[in-house]
């Protein structure tokens, strides 16, 4: 076995998993909230990408350059995808709480349909170059050869994203709140906690984190379209039941696992089926784990 | 009712969606020859558009939440208006005005390749494929409730199967048609078997990643399935071995769409009211409470998947002895989503709803075919705002009701 070969298999499984993990992250807060295939997730990821191109080009055309200028556009892409899910949960979700679960599920395809397509004709449907405005760090010529800085700055926003917003849910009055309106809606707003206001922050911090990964992850593949929310909504989604359905540190591993598995079957197995591989997985999880690695099994109350 | 209030609310709403869009629908910048367009005078379209449609939305909001009460008020206080709008209804189903309207209706239907050009005799054969293809979900999703997002695979396997076989074997359509009925239902158990656990949610990723293998196998197995170049010179249903020319096959087409139609309409209709029907709708509404009364779950499943795909196999069929030429291209998730779209736009569980969703997804881009870009813009708004205001669909399906009369019960005194 080429050991030079699976470590960079390895490498690239771990920046797969990272990728997946901060989509998934927003993903599984959501799910955990409203209990919803959010659909439209990876739309706002996609729109997140899209708004950064598109500061960093007027930027740019001012004569700016350098690292603010992704700064400024990932601020700018987190401000605006926050309010598109705001918006979008205004418009597709709230009207539904009470409706099926059928219901809800079809306005979330819609919505991610309308999203796309919005995007496709006010934009382009061709590829759009994305700049790698991420510096290049001192501190990483010597491994230049396994990890390009754009890895490197995936991997700590991952962590630092997963810490941050465990923080939040733990320890802050909204986190308290959330966990409350996870575990019973209509008894958190009987005693007090505002549902309304819960789920709209978690809409909103959920769609932020979504736009900083998109931000981060065109920087680091280089090209977007209106397309690529479509598979990353649903690779993140099987990312977080895998790890067990709303928990953070779950949907972080279980984005891992699926990046690993990824990378080694494309590399030792077969690259055509990479796809079709991702939904296999996909299916065998949610037939035989669907309560994930770190979720507890849900019991159904009658 | 339009107060400073409302206007208000409108501006805010048009000042905020303004906002929202404004990267995205003003500027374009382009890399190559970094170069900025702006198109401001599309902010102007945003901001009228919704300050128009948020009067709109909030009338039917208000609509909507004051139909949910009156729904639990007395209905003798129902107003005039809904009054009026329930008669359409009523006076279609009554049988002396129903039989004669349905009749004309077959008797255009049958006329329609002697009235109009064979252009359109090919489209309308389009619509009744979708219309199989809408009544066939139905049954998945409209009647049993289970949101199968991956249909376009068994649509897929009937065609390939057609394809497949009359390229390798040289088997005639009427041979393969019930071959690829019968796969479409082998297919459709295969993916019920493993998913009868699942619901919701679950359900329908897992379908949808079903459908996406299958649409991948077929586009990576190139020894199997030809791969993305797919099948070409498929042979046109036989008559009786009679030599016809291409108008006069798709003619010929057409009218095996109308059998074909009828017979799905008859059938699903004939299932709809027996045991197995009422089992599915059970299962619609209350899983827990279906198995207690005794339903057999595992059946009740098995069959609406099989019986679904079936229909999907046998328009697959039809549709590669159309098309002549089939690729994987034709079964993608969004043709999935674009036959989920024909049942919810029409009512889930209604027949003449499906048949009248089919006729509008499939009619309406082709009539508006400078906005055909719009197409799926447009899809995404239906499936959101029907959600919302109307989930029944524009047909809605009327369930049966069983009224006790309180009148005739006897009072029993001990």
């Amino acid at each position: 076995m080429n050991f030079d070969y699976f470590f960079q298999l390895f490498l690239g499984g771990l920046t797969r998993g990272s990728i997946y993990a901060l989509i998934a992250l927003g993903y599984t807060m959501v799910y955990g909230i409203i209990e919803l295939i959010n659909f439209a997730h990876g739309e706002i990821y996609m729109i997140g990408a899209f708004t950064a191109l598109i500061v960093i080009g007027v930027l740019t055309f001012a004569g700016w350059n350098g690292t603010a200028v992704l700064v400024i556009a990932a601020i700018v892409a987190m401000l605006y995808a926050a309010a598109y899910g705001w918006t979008m949960e205004k418009i597709a979700y709230k009207p539904l709480r009470k409706a099926p679960r059928l219901s809800a599920l079809l306005s979330a395809i819609g919505m991610s349909l309308f999203l796309q397509n919005y995007v496709r004709l006010a934009q382009t449907a061709n590829f759009l170059p994305f700049p790698n405005l991420i510096p290049d760090f001192a501190f990483l010529k010597p491994a230049a050869r396994f990890i390009r800085p754009s890895e490197i700055v995936i991997y700590a926003t991952t962590a630092i994203v997963m810490a941050g917003l465990t923080l939040l849910i733990k320890f802050t009055r909204m986190g308290k709140a959330m966990r409350a309106t996870a575990q019973d809606r209509e008894m958190a707003q009987l005693l007090g906690v505002d549902v309304d206001r819960v789920i709209s922050t978690t809409f909103v911090l959920g769609s932020a984190t979504a736009a900083l990964g998109g931000v981060l992850i065109a920087s680091h593949v280089g090209q977007i379209n209106f397309y690529i929310g479509f598979l990353a909504g649903i690779k993140a989604f099987v990312a977080a039941v895998l790890g067990g359905i709303g928990s953070l540190p779950g949907a972080v591993l279980g984005s891992l696992v699926l990046g690993w598995t990824e990378s080694f079957f494309t590399g030792y197995v077969s690259s055509d089926y990479e796809d079709a591989f991702a939904f296999l997985f996909l299916v065998l999880i949610l037939i035989f784990r669907p309560s994930g690695i770190l979720g507890r099994k849900a019991m159904e109350k009658v | 009712m339009i107060n400073i209030g409302e206007i208000k609310k409108s501006l805010l709403s048009a000042l905020w969606f303004m906002l929202l869009t404004f990267p995205i629908m003003v500027i374009r910048v382009n890399t190559i020859d970094h170069t900025i367009q702006w198109r401001w005078e599309r902010l102007v379209w945003v901001g009228g558009a919704v300050f128009i449609l948020s009067f709109a939305w909030r009338y039917l909001l208000r609509r909507r939440q004051a139909s949910a009460r009156q729904t639990v008020m007395d209905i003798q206080t129902r107003g005039l208006v809904s009054h009026l709008l329930q008669r359409p209804r009523e006076i279609f189903q009554t049988p002396s005005v129903r039989r004669p309207a349905m009749g004309l209706a077959l008797v255009f239907l049958l006329a329609l390749p002697l009235i109009f050009s064979w252009n359109r005799t090919i489209l309308m054969t389009n619509v009744l494929i979708y219309v199989v293809l809408g009544l066939g979900l139905n049954i998945v999703v409209g009647l049993a409730g289970l949101l199968n997002l991956g249909y376009a695979a068994f649509f897929a396997v009937g065609a390939y199967s057609y394809a497949l076989l009359n390229h390798h074997f040289g088997l005639g359509f009427w041979t393969v048609l019930p071959i690829g009925a019968g796969l479409g239902a082998l297919f459709g158990i295969l993916l019920a078997l493993p998913v009868l656990r699942l619901r919701g949610d679950y359900l329908a990723i897992v379908t949808l990643g079903f459908g996406e293998i299958i649409r991948l196998m077929l586009e990576n197995w190139n020894d199997f399935s030809f791969g993305p170049s797919g099948i070409d010179n498929i042979a046109p249903p036989g008559l009786f071995g009679l030599s016809l020319t291409l108008q006069q096959t798709h003619t010929f087409i057409y009218y095996l769409m109308i059998a074909l139609t009828t017979l799905t309409v008859v059938v699903v209709r004939r299932l709809e009211n027996s045991r197995v029907g009422r089992a599915w709708v059970a299962l619609r509404e209350d899983e827990i409470a279906c198995q207690a009364m005794g339903i057999d779950k595992t059946k009740a499943k098995l069959s609406a998947f099989a019986l679904g795909s079936t229909w999907a196999g046998t328009a697959g069929v039809v549709f590669a002895a159309k098309q002549k030429f089939i690729n994987p291209y034709s079964f993608t998730i969004w043709e999935s989503i674009m036959i989920l779209c024909i049942v919810v736009l029409g009512g889930m569980g209604s027949i003449p709803g499906v048949m009248i969703g089919g006729l509008i997804m499939v009619l309406l881009p082709e009539l508006l075919k400078e906005y055909a870009d719009y197409r799926w813009l447009l899809f995404g708004a239906i499936l959101v705002l029907m959600m919302v205001f109307r989930p029944g669909g524009i047909i809605s399906d009327v369930r049966k009701a069983y009224a006790f009369e309180a009148e005739e019960e006897e009072p029993h005194h001990g």
